[in-house]
C-alpha cells in the first residue's frame, strides 16, 4: 500500500508545508491539484493520493494562504501574494532589531556563505551527482 | 589555598581543542552533545572556582566572617587576598557577561516568534517570504517555523524543496537553539570556549543533513540540495580561483559528506581520554576546592 504510507508517514502539517512550497515555486503558474501530486511524487518517491492533496488545498485555502481559480471541472491553486515583499520587510524589520546578529546564532540557516574557493570545490563535488530530475523523468 | 582552585581556571584551555578533534570524528549527534556538555562542565567549574577564590578572600571581611559566626580568622596565605580581589573582578565580569547573553537570547527568542507572526503566507510548519534573494533559516518557538523566500523555492527541485524542509525541520525538532545558547552562556563564563563555536553550528547542521538525507532517502539527492541552495546565494558567476584553499568552507564539507559513504566513526582513543580526564580533573578540582574552604570555615567556627 504506497499510498497510504506517504501520507500516514507524514504529519498533515509537514505536507501542506510541501504543497505550499510547491504552489511558490511554480513562480506564478496556478496548479491544479493533479500538477501538485506529480511534484509531490516525485520529490517524495512515494505514491500520494490525488484527494489527499485537494484537502489540503482546500486546508490552505479556508487559512487564506492560496488562492484559487475555476479550471476545467475543478480549481487551480496560487499562492496568497502580499503587496509585494510586505511581510518580507515586516519580519526583516523585527529581526534587524537584534543588535548581534540573530541570524547568526538563533536562527540555523541552511547554508551559510560561500567564498569562491568554496564554489570551485562544490562544483567539482556535485558534477559527480546526478544532476535533478525533469518533470516527466519517472524517477 | 591550595593549588585545585586555580586547576578549573586553566584547564578549559587545553580541555577545549581536545574537545574540538574529537568532535570532528564523531557522528553529528554526539559531537554536539559532546561539545555542548563540555562546554557546559568546563564553564561551571571554572565560575565555582572564581567563586571560592572570591568567597576565601570575603571571609575576611569582618560583616562576612560575624555572620558566618567565625571566631578565628580563616586560614589563608599572603596570596588570598590578591586572589580574591581579581577573582571578584572576573566574577562580576562573568556574571555581565551571563546576563546579557540570557537577556539577549531571551529577547531574540521573542523577536523571532513575533517576526514569524509578522510574516504572512503560511502553510504547516512553511512561511514563506517573496522575495527573490534566496534564503532559508529555522525560527525556533513554540511551534517553531521554517522561513523560505520564493528565491530559494524556485531554485530548487522538488525533492530538494523536500531536504531543505527536512534540514529546518530537524532544527526545530532537534531543538539545535539550545545546543548554541548553552555554548553561548559557557563562552561568557570562560572566553577560550569560544573555540567550540564553530565545531558545533558545523556539528548540528551535519546533523540536519543527516536527517533529511534520511527523510527523503537519498543522501546524494540531500547533497545535490545543499550544494545548489548554496551556489544559488552566489551572486555573481564563478570567478577566477587564485589558490586552492587549505581548507575548505563548511558547505563543501557537509556536502563531501553525505556523498562519501558513512562509515563508523573511528574515536581516536588518546583525544577522548585528555578530554575525559580534563573533565574529571575541573569537576574534581572544584569540589576540593570547595571542600578546602569548607574545612577553613569549620576550624575557624572553632567546631
Amino acid at each position: 500500500m504506497p499510498e497510504a504510507s506517504a501520507s500516514a508517514r507524514r504529519p498533515s502539517g509537514e505536507l501542506e508545508a510541501s504543497v505550499l512550497a510547491a504552489l511558490w515555486a511554480a513562480n506564478g503558474r496556478a496548479l491544479t491539484p493533479a500538477d501538485v501530486q506529480r511534484e509531490l511524487v516525485a520529490a517524495l518517491g512515494a505514491d500520494l493520493a490525488r484527494t489527499t492533496v485537494t484537502t489540503i488545498l482546500a486546508r490552505l485555502h479556508d487559512k487564506g494562504s492560496v488562492s484559487r481559480t475555476r479550471s476545467g471541472r475543478g480549481y487551480a491553486y496560487l499562492p496568497a501574494q502580499d503587496p509585494p515583499g510586505l511581510a518580507a520587510r515586516r519580519m526583516r524589520t523585527e529581526l534587524d532589531k537584534s543588535e548581534e546578529g540573530l541570524r547568526g546564532t538563533v536562527l540555523a540557516r541552511f547554508v551559510s556563505e560561500l567564498d569562491a574557493a568554496d564554489e570551485q570545490v562544490l562544483r567539482a563535488l556535485l558534477a559527480e551527482v546526478p544532476p535533478p530530475a525533469t518533470e516527466d523523468d519517472p524517477r | 589555598m591550595i593549588v585545585a582552585v586555580w586547576v578549573p581556571l586553566l584547564l578549559p584551555l587545553l580541555a577545549a581543542p581536545a574537545a574540538r578533534r574529537l568532535a570532528e570524528a564523531l557522528a553529528p549527534r554526539t559531537a554536539a552533545w559532546l561539545l555542548a556538555g563540555s562546554a557546559v562542565v568546563l564553564a561551571a567549574c571554572s565560575t565555582a572556582a572564581l567563586a571560592l577564590l572570591a568567597g576565601a578572600g570575603a571571609l575576611r571581611l569582618p560583616p562576612v566572617a560575624a555572620f558566618g559566626h567565625l571566631v578565628l580568622p580563616v586560614v589563608g596565605d599572603q596570596g588570598t587576598v590578591p586572589a580574591a580581589c581579581a577573582a571578584t573582578v572576573l566574577l562580576a565580569a562573568v556574571g555581565a557577561a551571563l546576563l546579557r547573553t540570557s537577556r539577549q537570547r531571551v529577547l531574540l527568542a521573542a523577536r523571532a516568534r513575533r517576526a514569524a507572526a509578522a510574516a504572512g503566507s503560511a502553510g504547516g510548519d512553511l512561511t514563506v517570504l517573496d522575495e527573490d534573494g534566496p534564503d532559508a533559516y529555522a525560527l525556533p518557538g513554540r511551534p517553531g517555523r521554517i522561513v523560505v523566500t520564493t528565491g530559494m523555492l524556485r531554485a530548487l527541485d522538488p525533492a530538494e524543496r523536500e531536504v531543505l524542509l527536512a534540514h529546518e525541520r530537524a532544527h526545530l525538532t532537534g531543538r539545535h537553539h539550545l545546543f548554541l545558547t548553552a555554548l553561548a552562556l559557557s563562552c561568557a563564563a570562560h572566553p577560550a570556549l569560544r573555540l567550540l563555536r564553530g565545531p558545533l553550528s558545523y556539528a548540528l547542521e551535519r546533523w540536519a543533513d543527516e536527517s533529511a538525507a534520511t527523510a527523503v532517502g537519498d543522501r546524494r539527492v540531500a547533497a545535490r540540495a545543499i550544494g545548489r541552495a548554496a551556489l544559488a546565494t552566489r551572486p555573481t558567476s564563478p570567478r577566477p580561483l587564485a589558490a586552492l584553499p587549505a581548507a575548505a568552507g563548511p558547505v563543501p564539507r557537509r556536502v563531501a559528506a553525505l556523498l562519501t559513504r558513512p562509515h563508523p566513526p573511528r574515536t581516536p582513543r588518546t583525544v577522548a581520554l585528555a578530554l575525559a580526564c580534563c573533565l574529571a580533573l575541573s569537576t574534581a578540582c572544584a569540589l576540593e576546592a570547595a571542600h578546602d574552604l569548607h574545612g577553613s570555615i569549620e576550624v575557624a567556627q572553632s567546631e
